[in-house]
């Protein structure tokens, strides 16, 4: 048995209903080394470390910890075993402190005492250097202050194995360096990690090694130092792609939406959006960057009459008619009735843009059903629409009348941009449109976005990947705690500038 | 040093990969439905001694024993099942009415009244004008919660549970004021010896509630419409994609509020109704028991049909059978009527534990899958 | 004015009860409605434990109430253990599965309430007067003497009970690990899950714990209130609702059901005093405890600060390997 493993897993299978997630897959982590797991979304990388923090439970297969064969049958037994999870959507209990949520779970011997633990806490903040402070309530944190919280719940259990699922897409690149920095101090007090991501230049900076998963399966193993993106990227795809998007100049841009000292508040008061100003062009892309959080959501659901706003105006130009509409103050309903043809494909696929236990039809009718003067609803004119959808678009699917719900992500996706951009919009607004998808999804989902530029709709696409936003929009507003810190041309700026403006708080004018 | 030498768990369970077709669905919750069966002849048979056979001879003949026990029980199948309508369109969007003991017994109370002050009308506009008040009074009670669930997002479960009891201080109430006897404490049979003024008429035959009655081409003519409501009009499509995701109704320009509000007073006023054939057809009177805790067993009935108003007359008759042949068995053995509440529960536990294994399915240990 | 009190304090204690075991089972995220069917399987439970206790010749009041209080808690622990079962394992609707177990429980309870004796080879009422007396042993000794006993010692020890019940249950929510872990099951039981807390477990022990707390409220309803017999006129339901209704009003919080319960006891018995009432207008005063618990459900869903919100996964089952 090989003693330098710290983790080493045989053979492990796991599925879920039909879905194979991860077919037989052989890993090992070095001791002391950081070990990147790259690949695809879908490619398995959570379900597979889901395994080794004892969330799932594998089908086929063993694990090794330290050379010793283990059963990791609960989250108990992965901190047993001295392996602790940094999961990409937080494991935090927003109402409690730092402390409450860094004991949470741990059995400790005698009283239950809070004070010394809030000590403990702050000794480990101080030797890796984090700023957090033991009594603040999780609801009252940054993004990247969760993250920390979540660290140091890990360390706080003596944990001498790291695993960290996409650690770097919440955060800004000065915040991702931040953390490679105390990643490097931690592999330099012994500890070995293992980072899930899909960017390939975080893979080159920070890793020692780098493991593959393409579809599931394990495709092989390669130094860092041998490596380079390309190469990484043919092992992660199986096949050479292009990193470059299409991107034509803007046809005739005119402003299409002019948005203007926009503020909204949430129903416990925080401001979302404050002072918000920026015009929306047809025939652009307009991309929306900033830290997740930062108003993003709220201003697409404010402009599509989804969300309430305080002051400020929305005022729409229709091309057809000339006139211009203040949207403030409009439900949908009324927007529609006003004339204007925004179509939206919000963040919450099947909460918000889909009715996920109706089948394509159903979903088709979300946007027909007042059609007609008759009570009843017309059902020809949304299957022939999600007939022509499921063709087009290449969704899998048994029939139309199967429910959205039971699709894949990609396929729900293309359900709902399908039907949206069916709606021929004059205003078309996306938000994460690509988040979760495979790379060749993703790219139809580019596609249509440019082509629907091209006949001269405005485009909005908000999105977490610095590297996206950069080569397929063509202006870029970058959105900093409900506040527009900057809008920039797409063609000439660098991502460290925009990383900059995503932190940086405007001064009031 | 890693003690953990656990097995695999006995049993794991996942998400069934495809939906289960129709009939194995169905075949699965009758087989909740027989274990309940069996579960409940088991108490049964513990507390009378009865054997099984016997069990199920008596109740049987509890529900079927003659044509006037055979009447009753199609009688309170269809009031049980007009209950169930009404739920239907609520729960549906997710609307958490759990008022509808409270809205049965204003409609019977508004019928009641009408058949107490309004009895010089000719008969079938007297049941017309009863019809109209208790439709009303039922949408009314139903309106309320509905006002404030849409204004302030006020919890309509306890809102609408509060709302059953001050019908029943409404219906003490006026349970006092009419009283008849002096001081019998109940209402007695309304217009029983003036010339049954409001009473719903047989429909093969003449005279009242001996044979099929007017109730039945009431509440079948409520369920079709039901039917075709949630399933064809604009309305039953808002109300779909209401209960599946507020935001996505919002999203689509579905005026959500506006919906609750319309759907709680069609919901009420349907439960409503039900009072009117809970009193006019059936009891003739009008008690703090009219509603007798079938407003919640309907809300189960609805449920387990899955809003489906044809699936609710199977599950409608099915409880009734079930309660009036447990009624049977404890009056021949001198035992109190609540058996039947009991018997209820057992079945509604089964059947609601059944709906599990239809969308789940449990992979043991060991064994691989297909 | 004496008797008012003395009132409200019966049903403030039998209210007590069931929201206390309604916010230990709501912490762990399930809401559970079947507290009326739970509350009337506690009082039966009692009931027929000390009634076959005094059928078969014990003479022993305190064998008597250990037992009643034993039967109580473990026919409602039974309860909770049926919603537990179908709602955590089985994935059944909490709010429909709650709704049948309040059908059921009261069905049970008012059979056998009703049947008992019948089956037991006796006739008429069940009573057990040596327990029941048990229960109130000291009421019946110094009640009386003047005011402040007539108010604070006209009812058995089961009062006092619910008082400190109170008190231990507020240390152990917010002082205790186990408290904390129980929070966090509720708030957020996937991240409760990743730290190794056992969820199921958790919420199972919450559940039949707090069945059984529940449970005693019913058995404080008949064993000291209504003097070891058995009514089947509803009241245990109307009170298990207006407890279900108290834990929002009380946002939760042990120390609000202390004096929220209290104060629900209050209203309820007001129209007593309410001057120049007759039979039927009476009648109209009674709805005065739910007129009012609807004014405080509008008034709670108006209050939006964060510290006063229902556990976020209230309602909510939680399946591991959904996805």
């Amino acid at each position: 048995m090989e003693s330098n493993c710290a983790i080493k897993m045989e053979k492990i299978t796991k599925r879920f209903g039909s879905v194979t997630a991860n077919d037989g897959i052989d890993l090992e982590l070095r001791e002391g080394e950081i070990l990147s797991l790259l690949g695809e979304n879908g490619s398995g990388k959570t379900t597979l470390m889901n395994m080794l923090s004892g969330i799932y439970y594998p089908d086929e297969g063993q694990i090794y910890v330290h050379g010793k064969p283990v059963q990791i049958a609960s989250p108990k037994d992965a901190f047993a075993n001295g392996i602790g999870m940094i999961h990409q959507h937080f494991k935090l209990v927003d109402v409690f402190t730092a402390t409450e949520n860094i004991v949470l779970g741990l059995e400790g011997e005698g009283k239950f005492d809070l004070k010394k633990a809030g000590k403990k806490v702050e000794e480990i903040c101080k030797r890796y250097g984090f700023d957090i402070k033991p009594d603040q309530k999780v609801y009252d944190m940054s993004v990247s202050q969760k993250q920390t919280v979540e660290i140091v719940k890990v360390l706080y259990r003596g944990a001498d194995i790291l695993i960290l699922d996409e650690p770097t897409a919440v955060l800004t690149p000065q915040e991702t360096d931040k953390l490679f920095a105390i990643m490097r101090n931690m592999k330099a007090d012994g500890k070995s990690l293992i980072i899930i991501t899909h960017k390939l230049h975080e893979v080159l900076d920070v890793s020692d090694r780098v493991a593959i998963l393409r579809k599931g399966k394990y495709i092989g193993d390669v130094a860092t130092k041998d490596a380079d993106q390309q190469s990484l990227t043919d092992m992660m795809v199986g096949r050479s792609v292009s990193l470059n998007i299409d991107r034509p100049d803007p046809v005739d841009p005119r402003p299409r939406v002019v948005i203007h000292g926009l503020t909204a508040y949430d129903d416990l008061g925080v401001k979302r959006l404050d002072n918000v100003s920026f015009t929306i062009n047809s025939g652009e892309i307009l991309g929306v960057a900033g830290v997740a959080g930062s108003g993003q959501k709220e201003l697409l659901e404010t402009i599509a009459g989804l969300y309430p706003v305080a002051s400020g105006t929305i005022v729409y130009n229709d091309p057809k008619t000339g006139k211009q509409v203040d949207l403030v103050g409009m439900d949908p309903m009324a927007i529609r009735k006003a004339g204007v043809a925004a179509s939206f494909v919000p963040e919450d696929r099947l909460g918000m843009g889909l009715v996920s236990t109706m089948g394509m039809t159903g979903n088709m009718m979300l946007r027909s059903w007042r059609h007609g003067h008759s009570p009843f609803v017309e059902r020809k004119e949304p299957e022939h629409l999600a007939q022509e959808i499921w063709h087009e678009l290449e969704v899998v699917t048994p029939s139309t009348s199967f429910p959205v719900r039971r699709m894949s992500g990609g396929n729900v996706q293309k359900v709902l941009v399908g039907r949206e951009i069916a709606q021929s919009p004059s205003l078309l607004m996306t938000a994460y449109a690509v988040r979760g998808l495979d790379i060749n999804t993703s790219y139809t989902i580019y596609n249509l976005l440019t082509k629907e530029k091209m006949k001269g709709t405005a485009v909005v696409y908000v999105g977490e990947d610095l590297d996206v936003l950069l080569e397929l929009c063509d202006r870029i507003v970058v959105l900093c705690g409900g506040q527009v810190s900057g809008v920039v041309d797409a063609r000439t700026i660098t991502k460290e500038e925009v990383g900059l403006l995503m932190t940086q708080h405007r001064k009031e004018a | 040093m890693a003690k953990n030498t656990k097995k695999e768990p006995l049993f794991r369970m996942s998400k069934r990969g495809e939906v289960m077709p129709g009939w194995k669905a169905w075949g699965t919750r009758f087989i909740g439905f027989l274990l309940s069966l069996v579960v409940s002849a088991v108490v049964i048979f513990a507390i009378t001694g009865l054997n099984p056979i016997e069990v199920f001879a008596k109740m049987g003949e509890g529900a079927f024993g003659s044509a006037k026990k055979s009447w009753v029980t199609v009688r309170d199948a269809m009031t049980m099942l007009c209950i169930a309508v009404g739920l239907a369109p609520a729960f549906k969007m997710r609307f958490w009415n759990i008022g509808a003991e409270g809205q049965i017994l204003v409609g019977g109370l508004a019928s009641a009244a009408c058949m107490i002050y309004l009895k010089s009308l000719p008969g079938l506009v007297l049941i017309i004008v009863m019809m109209i008040t208790s439709l009303i009074a039922g949408g009314l009670w139903g309106l309320l919660p509905a006002v404030f669930k849409a204004k302030w997002n006020t919890n309509e479960t306890l809102f609408t549970l509060m709302m059953n009891y001050i019908a029943i201080q409404l219906t003490s109430f006026f349970v006092a004021q009419w009283e008849n006897p002096p001081g019998s404490n109940s209402v007695g049979v309304i217009n029983g010896r003036t010339g049954n003024q409001g009473w719903l008429p047989n429909l093969f035959s003449s005279g009242f509630n001996k044979d099929f009655g007017w109730n039945v081409i009431i509440v079948l003519a409520v369920t079709l419409f039901m039917y075709l409501y949630l399933n064809k009009s604009k309305h039953g499509y808002e109300i779909s994609v209401i209960g599946d995701s507020q935001r996505t109704a919002r999203y689509a320009g579905i005026r959500v509020n506006y919906a609750f509000v319309r759907t709680m007073v069609l919901s009420g006023a349907i439960c409503g109704l039900a009072g009117f054939v809970a009193v006019s057809g059936s009891s003739h009177t009008i008690s703090t028991s009219t509603a007798g805790g079938r407003g919640f067993t309907a809300i189960i009935v609805a449920w387990l049909a899955q809003f489906n108003s044809i699936v609710m007359i199977i599950f409608s008759f099915l409880l009734v059978v079930l309660q009036k042949g447990a009624q049977q068995i404890a009056t021949s053995f001198g035992l109190n009527k609540y058996i039947s509440e009991m018997i209820t529960g057992i079945i509604l536990f089964f059947l609601l534990g059944s709906e599990f294994f239809v969308n789940y399915k449990l992979r043991f240990r060991g064994r691989k899958e297909k | 004015m004496i008797q008012l009190l003395t009132s409200a304090i019966a049903f403030g204690t039998i209210i007590m009860f069931g929201a206390m075991g309604e916010i230990l089972i709501e912490k762990a995220g399930n809401l559970n409605l079947g507290i009326p069917g739970i509350m009337y399987l506690g009082g039966i439970g009692g009931l027929i434990a000390s009634f076959f206790y005094e059928l078969n010749g014990g003479t022993n009041p305190f064998v008597g109430i250990l037992l009643s209080i034993l039967c109580c808690m473990a026919c409602a622990a039974v309860g909770g253990l049926i919603y537990a079962f179908l709602t955590i394992t089985l994935r059944a609707n909490q709010n429909v599965t709650g709704l049948t177990l309040t059908i059921f429980g009261g069905g049970v309870a008012n059979f056998l309430g009703g049947s008992l004796n019948t089956i037991a080879g006796g006739v008429g009422q069940i009573s057990v007067p040596i327990t029941s007396a048990g229960f109130r042993w000291y009421a019946q000794t110094f009640a009386g003497e003047n005011w402040f006993m007539r108010i604070f010692l006209q009812r058995g020890f089961m009062a006092f009970l619910a008082i400190v019940m109170a008190l231990v249950l507020y240390y152990f929510m917010n002082r205790t690990r186990t408290g904390l872990n129980l929070r966090a099951v509720g708030e957020n039981p996937g991240t409760a899950d990743a730290a190794g807390i056992n969820v199921t477990k958790y919420k199972y022990v919450a559940n039949i714990v707090g069945a059984g707390i529940s449970g005693l409220g019913g058995l404080f309803y008949t064993m000291d209130y209504i003097k070891g017999t058995w009514a089947n006129d509803g009241t245990i339901e109307g009170l298990g609702w207006l407890a279900v209704a108290l834990v929002i009003f009380a946002s939760w919080r042990y120390l609000r059901v202390l004096f929220g319960s209290y104060l629900f006891g209050l209203v309820y018995w007001a129209y007593l005093y309410i001057p120049g009432l007759n039979r039927s207008t009476l009648e109209l005063f009674k709805m005065l405890p739910y007129v009012v618990t609807l004014v405080v459900l509008i008034a709670v869903s108006l209050r939006k600060k964060r510290e006063n919100q229902p556990p976020a996964s209230l309602g909510l089952p939680y399946f591991r390997e959904e996805r």
